[in-house]
């Protein structure tokens, strides 16, 4: 077998690419891991994670500035130097690209830099700076990622009218920011730049923020949001858009009255779009579906044999626990074994403050598949942890089928509620029922304890609920 | 060292089987030889022995199915005698003793399922799981007992609160296979039977006069099944059509006269099969179905005894049957059924005697056996029975 010969080559290296490198690498497939761009991908390099430092440092400065005081902790003359926060930020990332780097190459896989170029089922091409490679392979896993879906009356400029690329990194505080898209991205960092002193106006087409969670959520979360200065134009259709000099006006349509929005810079995060450009993947013979996502099978294998897909470039949340999942499973499938990704229990999260998180359905989606649902609620403003950390804004929803009292879904917005999603998806992974969930013993005083709250209400047992 | 505890092989037909009871616990010491578990198959009960000595520890549970030569346990050997290696094996023990509980919560319940098992006693390992890798739900136990729960209201009306009206365990291997091929052979075979009666006095008078000198002879008695076994080789003989079977579109008819005879255990009904009636004498069938009783009631035969029969007998009479339609033992076309004796008013040359009487029945596969042949068989039974010198000269 010669240097370049492979048993897989992972086109793209991000938590899809980087994951299905790791797994094939310990399966003992001798595998390569092409990247174009920064290893880690989009969630490492310009989502996922530099967004998540951002939202933490303003977090901070958010309590220092308006909590502190409360706690009896004085802070005078709180400023923020911005270019030292985006530092922060840009070490955090190098930090875990190394550890991406070191884990790949010492799980014995062997990074190539450069475009990956599908030449044929058994062949990829490696464009790099100084030449051209051309790998032999019998597997190929393409995951290429996802890119910013672009508005046609408002083209990114990478200036004014940008992408989330761009406002994870702007160098000064907008005055006025406009955000068109109400989910996980636009929540997000228009909640870093509001923290940060901008006027933050997000405009919603749907009648609801965060949609995709659960009615009850959503209404308690825009209220929470508001507070914190946030300003929300929902049910809102952004038409047109005039740009002059620095400034940009909308134009949007709401409930039939046309109204305009002033802003500095506009983030347009109206969704992203499977990224099937550059990599042979079309002349491949490759199939796609309507929405340009790379059809495959329950083995994530393409059309074309041999040429496997997986992450933000096939169906599914556009997650990047869910692409790492899909590439353990790929690499296990691939090696003979039996991978498999459970799709009803991924959870997904907005890391607002509170956090929106939530695993399976909402209460409306299990309504409108004809589920009968019982559902049991609990406020975080009585739980004692809450209370002690200042953090009672929220509140824990648990949907369970009537008759089998089977975990649907779980709906929490709380302070980490990242984290406490987790019992409920392992709960759920398990076929468990509300009253597993009531059952298990949550340590005190946690905010976990409002999520056993919740699921003993389902069953109108709460202990600590009126 | 470890030496892994191998199902046994129990004959050449049989893969599988359910290991229905373990003889020794979990850490056990077991000496060499030591009787560890039973195996039953859809045929045959047969034993797992130690074959070394030491702490053993368990990997399968009681009911389930397991392969031949499947491992389902280790035995750590460890020599008593021998200091060095006694400590040896020491750690090793209380190791396995750490490790036990992993073992028995082999399969933890949640803790729904594990309140609904508490209040209605179902048992979890008996329902069906829906869950990851199998795992009972509480949507499982709620559909389980949702039958229990409307039980559970009728005990107000009755007087008998405390005692479950029904009870469950699961069925033994060699349970559900007589229940698989008794309904096989329903619905394979064309099944009829005819039915005759015996007058047994001769066979009577016979045992009591010669019963002494037979017992001083062989060391057992002479009993009556001797006597029908000839009687139905003799009677085979006459009509071939009833040794014969069909194998697809094809009839094999047997030269050979191994006569299964019905033995009822504890476990259900097994059927031994004595091989050449043609050949043995009455002593020598005697002598094999006593020892076939005595292995069956151990549950020590093999499998080789209860194969290959052209035919079956079985007597009802020891249960006080009257009379009985018995089911084919596939694939065989005849059986035999004999009842319990019975002393009736009989009308003999004009005149009412009184005699000890026998019902008899033959069902026999129509598809291959016409009525005619089939009532000639049993009427050659009956005329044997009735005068046993026909027996001597084959008439
Ligand atoms: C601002 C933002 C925040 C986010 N936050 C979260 C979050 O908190 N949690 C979460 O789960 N998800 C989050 N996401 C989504 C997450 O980043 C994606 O779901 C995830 O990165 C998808 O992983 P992937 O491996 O499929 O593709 P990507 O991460 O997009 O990686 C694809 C890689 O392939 C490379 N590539 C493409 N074509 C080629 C080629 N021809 N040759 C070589 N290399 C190529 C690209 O350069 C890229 O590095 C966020 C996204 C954004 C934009």
């Amino acid at each position: 077998m010669s240097a370049d010969n492979f048993d897989v080559v992972v086109i793209g290296s991000g938590p899809g690419g980087y994951v299905a490198a790791i797994r094939a690498s310990q399966l003992g497939l001798k595998t390569a891991l092409i990247e174009k761009g920064n290893l880690g991908g989009t969630c490492l390099n310009v989502g996922c994670i530099p967004s998540k430092a951002l939202l933490h440092s303003t977090e901070m400065l958010h309590f220092t500035k308006d909590k502190a005081a409360n706690h009896g902790i004085q802070v005078d003359g709180v400023s923020v130097d911005l270019s030292q926060l985006m530092k922060r930020k840009d070490t955090v990332v190098n930090t875990l690209k190394g550890g991406v780097e070191m884990l790949v190459t010492k799980k014995g896989g062997k990074i190539f830099k450069g475009l990956g170029v599908i030449q044929s089922p058994g062949t990829v091409l490696v464009k790099q700076e100084d030449g051209e490679i051309t790998l032999q392979t019998k597997h190929i896993i393409i995951a290429t990622g996802s890119t910013p879906i672009e508005l046609p009356f408002l083209p990114y400029d990478s200036e004014t009218i940008v992408s989330s690329d761009q406002a994870i990194a702007f160098d000064s505080i907008p005055e006025k920011l406009a955000v068109i898209g109400a989910s996980a991205i636009g929540l997000e960092l228009g909640s870093v730049w509001a923290r940060l002193g901008s006027e933050v106006t997000i405009v919603e087409y749907l009648p609801k923020i965060a949609p995709g969670f659960d009615d009850d959520i959503c209404k308690i979360s825009e209220r929470v949001f508001k507070r914190q200065g946030l300003k929300f134009l929902t049910a809102t259709e952004v038409t047109s858009a005039d740009s002059s000099e620095n400034k940009v006006v909308l134009k949007a349509q709401r409930k039939g009255k046309e109204v305009s929005i002033e802003a500095d810079k506009v983030l347009v995060a109206v969704g992203r779009k499977p990224n099937t450009l550059n990599a042979g993947i079309e002349e491949a013979g490759v199939k796609v579906d309507e929405k340009g996502r790379i059809e495959i099978d329950h083995h994530f294998q393409s059309n074309i044999p041999g040429i496997y897909a997986i992450g933000d470039v096939v169906a599914g949340p556009m997650l990047a626990h869910k692409a790492e999942e899909e590439g353990v499973a790929v690499a296990e499938i691939i090696a003979g074994k039996a991978g498999h990704v459970n799709y009803d229990v991924i959870p997904g999260v907005i890391y607002t403050d509170p956090e929106i998180a939530s695993v399976g359905l909402s209460e409306q989606q299990a309504q409108e598949s004809g589920i009968e649902v019982n559902t049991g609620k609990f406020n975080l403003s009585a739980n004692g942890r809450a209370i002690s950390s200042d953090v009672t804004e929220g509140m824990v929803k648990v949907i369970a089928d009537a008759k089998s009292d089977k975990l649907l879904g779980v709906q929490i917005l709380a302070h980490n509620a990242s984290e406490l999603i987790a019992a409920a998806v392992t709960h759920m992974e398990y076929g468990g029922s509300a009253e597993d969930l009531a059952r298990t013993i949550h340590a005190h005083p946690t905010l976990s304890e409002s999520l056993k709250e919740a699921a003993l209400a389902v069953d109108g047992r709460g202990l600590h609920s009126i | 060292m470890a030496a892994e505890v191998k199902v046994p092989p129990v004959g050449e037909s049989i893969s599988t089987g359910i290991l229905a009871v373990w003889h020794v616990k979990e850490g056990d010491r077991v000496e060499r030889d030591q009787l560890l578990f039973e195996l039953e198959t859809d045929k045959i009960t047969s034993e797992g022995l130690a074959e070394v000595s030491g702490i053993i520890s368990i990997k399968t549970e009681e009911g389930e199915e397991v392969d031949i030569g499947q491992v389902v346990a280790v035995i750590e050997e460890s020599e008593v005698d021998d200091e060095g290696k006694a400590e040896e094996s020491e750690p090793t023990s209380t190791a396995k003793t750490e490790a036990q509980p992993e073992v028995q919560e082999d399969a933890p319940v949640s803790p729904a399922v594990r309140r609904i098992a508490a209040e209605t006693g179902v048992d979890p390992a008996s329902v069906e799981g829906s869950g990851k890798k199998g795992r009972v739900t509480k949507g499982d136990m709620l559909e389980a007992t949702a039958n229990s729960d409307e039980k559970q209201e009728m005990p107000a009306a009755a007087p008998t609160q405390n005692v479950e009206r029904t009870s469950r365990k699961k069925m033994t291997g060699l349970r559900s296979k007589i229940a698989d091929r008794l309904v096989q052979a329903q619905q394979e075979a064309a099944i009829l039977t005819t039915f005759n009666e015996v007058d047994m006095n001769a066979v009577m008078r016979l045992r009591k006069q010669h019963q002494e000198k037979f017992v001083a002879k062989y060391g057992h008695k002479l009993g009556f099944m001797s006597f029908f076994v000839k009687a139905v080789v003799n009677a085979l003989k006459e009509v071939p059509g009833v040794n014969a079977q069909i194998d697809g579109n094809e009839i094999v008819t047997n030269h050979y006269y191994d006569i299964g005879i019905a033995v009822g255990t504890e476990k259900g009904l097994v059927v031994p099969v004595v091989r050449d009636c043609d050949q043995k004498s009455f002593s020598g069938i005697e002598g094999d179905i006593i020892q076939y009783a005595g292995k069956a009631r151990e549950g020590k035969l093999a499998i080789d005894d209860l194969q290959g029969g052209v035919f079956t007998i079985t007597n009802g009479g020891i249960y006080g049957s009257m009379l009985s339609t018995p089911i084919l033992n596939r694939p065989q076309s005849g059986i035999l059924g004999m009842h319990s004796i019975q002393e009736r008013p009989m009308a003999v040359n004009g005149e009412v005697v009184i005699r000890p009487m026998m019902y008899l029945a033959l069902s026999y596969d129509h598809r291959l056996v016409d009525g005619k042949e089939a009532v000639t068989f049993l009427v050659k039974v009956k005329e044997a029975i009735e005068d046993p010198t026909t027996l001597l000269f084959e008439i």
